[in-house]
């Protein structure tokens, strides 16, 4: 017997926890928010789809390795303090510019939101090797560490 | 290259190398040559660092150009610099040795990026300028010591890694209640700001009692007695490139941050944190050294050996002299370059005899003259033998304490230099100089043999010592310098706080 209920839930909570998950990380840089909370909030919809359709559903869902995926968050933090220091200021300042848009104003863009995507991939990355590692126990570690 | 670029890219190398690594594809070669790579460069950026820092004074950066008290500081004096390079080298000396020994199959796992994440976390621990942070870069480090601990997943390793971790933890608790309750009192975690706000609080004793929360977590971290017993109950069982990376970096972050705050924040009490600190140093040299004296497991011994020379630096820095400061400072170089040696031998020792136990070795000195003269020389500098590096440290401790006036510290650091000197004559004995025992199972199918590339790693450690020895001068003039400044806080305030007050 399968739990519909479950099923069902999780299928249609899963794009609006990421959808959650993705407003958060973008308000964050005025009121609160951030890459942090929006990266654990979309390790729940991983999380809840482990508990509904079992662990390889989830992995395969997220298609990254999750160590890989936090990796690759890490570099994009730090890749964003390094043009300040290219441009002879202390690593991490914060540079902006506008981006102009064809139906409104121009938008503010800058590295501190480079920054924000990289911590919401580190910590969805952790959180899910962690998540999947309780899951099964093997395999999350790392993508490679079966000797 | 600007002084701030300077400071941060030793934390900006090791984690991002550690980041990419782990996207490399799971081969070996790539993942070791970014790791010998990544080392290289923190170790010539720590060089240049300490130059900078030598030739126009205290070094400090705020990222992302918040300023202090507000912002992250990153600062680095001339101990703080010379620790960085020193890191540097032994990531360098480790990535090797770990690529001589290690199986191809561990180095493309997550091993590499794993000792730069721990690389990095010290590095960071030695150039923040903030608690707070130290914290964090504490946590970095310990957390990626856990999994090296772990690694190979061994009944005996994980047993280890239980104890290790949950003792770290409960340090990791406390200094995180210190952090909180020194915010709690001083309003601020930036030591340069503490340095300033500290002196003219009004909560004299409750600042006593946060400073000995700092005591206890920090001299956790170190080994120091009574709360050592983390040390030897997990340091003996990863492979020997993972001993030697914890037993020349964990414990010295705590020995620095002791060093650091006793020096720049807690400077009111002095009387008491000085007392506490003596009794603490002479009874961890005395329990260290009597503990290894019973031990006949060759890393077992070693790790013992580890607390005990901790003891004398903590009983170098609660006399809280110039001389005695230096002495710590010399004593805290060589003993990371000795102890390193002694751990690699012992690797390479195993390798040839496949068993840590003194009893089952025997005549590689016969078999291994070379190895037995690296193992010689290091024996003999952490015991106090001149000319090596050892003894001139040892010597700068004991006569800061004469100087002092502290003949119970002079004394105990005599003997318990007699009796390092004879546990590691035992290991001579029993290893290098006695007769094979007669029951030795033979396995003519498995050629006993080094490999390559195993003592490449000794010898530069040896050599260190050496050069250390033979010209003492320079390093005890750099470690002298070194002293002044945590003497005399005022240049690293200024270069922290700029011009305000």
């Amino acid at each position: 017997m399968s739990p519909v209920v479950m099923h069902t839930v999780a299928r249609m909570m899963a794009p609006v926890l990421l959808l959650v998950s993705l407003v958060l990380a973008v308000r964050g840089h005025d009121i609160p928010g951030g890459g942090f909370v929006g990266g654990l909030m979309a390790a729940t919809a991983f999380a809840l789809q482990m508990v509904a359709f079992g662990r390889p559903a989830a992995r395969k869902q997220l298609r990254v390795h999750p160590t890989r995926l936090a990796a690759a968050g890490l570099l994009v933090a730090l890749g964003s303090g390094i043009p300040a220091m290219l441009g002879g200021r202390e690593f991490l300042s914060s540079i902006w510019g506008q981006l102009p848009l064809p139906w409104s104003d121009s938008l503010k863009v800058g590295t501190p939101q480079l920054f924000d995507v990289g911590v919401y991939l580190a910590v969805l990355g952790t959180a899910m090797a962690f998540i999947l590692g309780m899951g099964r126990g093997e395999d999350t570690t790392a993508p490679d560490s079966r000797a | 290259m600007t002084p701030a670029t300077l400071l941060s890219l030793p934390i900006i190398l090791c984690l991002g190398a550690a980041a990419a690594g782990q996207l490399l594809p799971s081969r070996a070669w790539p993942k070791r040559w970014l790791a010998l790579m990544t080392m290289l460069a923190v170790a010539v950026v720590g060089a240049m660092l300490l130059v900078t820092v030598r030739r126009e004074g205290v070094q400090a950066a705020q990222m992302g150009g918040w300023a202090a008290p507000f912002g992250i500081t990153l600062v680095a004096d001339l101990l703080s610099a010379l620790l960085v390079l020193v890191t540097g080298v032994m990531g360098l000396t480790v990535v090797s040795y770990s690529a001589a020994t290690l199986p191809a199959s561990r180095e493309a796992g997550a091993y590499y990026p794993l000792v730069l994440v721990l690389v990095g976390g010290v590095c960071g621990a030695f150039l923040t300028g903030d608690l707070f942070n130290l914290f964090v870069w504490i946590e970095v480090m310990l957390g990626a010591s856990f999994v090296l601990l772990a690694l190979e997943a061994r009944q005996e390793q994980l047993e280890a890694s239980i104890k290790y971790m949950s003792l770290s933890l409960m340090g990791s608790v406390v200094l995180l209640c210190a952090v909180g309750l020194l915010y709690g009192v001083a309003g601020t975690l930036n030591l340069a700001d503490l340095s300033v706000v500290i002196p003219g609080s009004d909560q004299p004793r409750l600042l006593t009692a946060v400073s000995m929360f700092f005591l206890v977590a920090f001299a956790l971290k170190a080994g120091a007695f009574p709360l050592f017993f983390w040390l030897p109950a997990s340091y003996h069982t990863p492979p020997a490139a993972v001993t030697t990376l914890f037993s020349a970096l964990l414990t010295k972050v705590g020995v620095y941050a002791l060093a650091r705050i006793f020096t720049l924040v807690f400077t009111r009490d002095s009387e008491l944190t000085s007392t506490l600190l003596l009794v603490m140093g002479g009874l961890t040299m005395v329990t260290g050294v009597l503990g290894a004296v019973a031990q006949y497991d060759m890393r077992r011994l070693l790790s013992f050996h580890i607390i005990s020379q901790i003891g004398y630096l903590i009983a170098a820095l609660g006399l809280l002299t110039r001389g005695a400061l230096t002495a710590l400072i010399a004593f805290l170089i060589h003993y990371i370059f000795a102890k390193s040696a002694l751990f690699l031998v012992s690797g390479a020792t195993a390798r040839v005899t496949r068993t840590y136990d003194l009893h089952q070795m025997g005549n590689l000195y016969r078999t291994q003259p070379l190895l037995a003269a690296l193992f010689f020389v290091p024996a003999l500098s952490l015991a106090g033998v001149p000319p090596f590096s050892g003894f001139f440290a040892k010597l700068a401790v004991i006569q800061a304490a004469l100087r002092a006036e502290n003949w119970a510290i002079a004394g105990t650091a005599v003997v318990v230099g007699l009796l390092t000197l004879f546990s590691m004559m035992k290991i001579w004995r029993e290893a290098f100089w006695k007769a094979p025992p007669e029951n030795q199972p033979q396995e003519p199918n498995r050629p006993l043999s080094l490999g390559d590339g195993v003592l490449g790693p000794c010898m530069a450690m040896t050599a260190f010592m050496v050069v250390l020895g033979v010209g003492a001068q320079p390093l005890m003039e750099l470690a002298d310098a070194a002293a002044g400044q945590l003497l005399d806080p005022g240049e690293y305030v200024q270069a922290v706080m700029g011009g305000r007050p």
